[in-house]
């Protein structure tokens, strides 16, 4: 059941204000995804604060200190914007879902993925270092 | 921001269960109960399977929420690791 959005705008804003393009609509998701030429980097953001509480500091060092990023970057909240999010999941093939983590896509393709498993009880830096290399491996 | 305060320290956590049983569980640790462990979105493997190539595929794809909840009976509990 989707939390109140009062909660939930702070955890948004997190994200979207390092300029990451929040999908709130299966619309918005097949206009990010549905083209599959280049890196798109998905970030699923979630209210957990086990693991997305480290998550999202990650992402903000990483875009901070990436020497490449991925063409595009978005974002889907999970446990809010349901469809959304069950939508973006379409796109990540064998992949299962879990929140908070990320993916890479290049070409339509998920070349690098974080779990939710690979995000929790690490530091914002191991996991901002875990986003880092998959960019400079994928995206250069 | 942790949204979770009172919980254990795995509160959260995926965490591997080795079972009296023979069954591995990986899942989310949510709490310890008098009558056994709470799981959420757990992946079990029965005994006999291949354990090394079932935990290499959860590794690179994840594990898959197959029980929602889940409660591992305090007898069938043997060891907790972080997954």
């Amino acid at each position: 059941m989707p939390y109140p959005e009062l909660m939930i705008a702070p955890m948004r804003a997190e994200v979207t204000r390092l300029g990451v393009q929040e999908l709130k609509t299966v619309d918005d998701v097949d206009a990010a995804l549905g083209t599959a030429e280049g890196t798109t980097f998905v970030f699923v953001n979630s209210m957990c604060g086990c693991a997305a509480g480290g998550a999202r500091p990650a992402l903000a060092k990483a875009l901070a200190t990436a020497a490449v990023k991925p063409a595009k970057m978005v974002t889907v909240f999970a446990g809010q914007d349901l469809d959304a999010t069950a939508r973006v999941r379409s796109y990540l093939g064998e992949y299962q879902p879990s929140s908070p983590s990320a993916a890479l896509l290049k070409n339509g393709e998920v070349v690098a993925f974080i779990h939710r498993h690979e995000i929790e009880g690490r530091s914002p830096e191991m996991i901002a270092a875990a986003i880092v290399t998959a960019f400079e491996t994928h995206c250069a | 921001m942790v949204l979770h305060p009172g919980h254990d320290e795995l509160h959260g956590i995926t965490v591997l269960i080795e079972g009296a049983s023979g069954r591995t569980y990986v899942g989310r640790w949510h709490e310890r109960q008098e009558r056994g462990v709470v799981m959420r979105d757990t992946t079990i493997l029965e005994p006999g399977n291949d354990r090394e190539a079932w935990l290499a595929k959860l590794r690179k794809f994840g594990v898959p929420p197959e029980h929602k909840s889940f409660v591992i009976p305090a007898a069938e509990f043997v060891s907790v690791g972080k997954f």
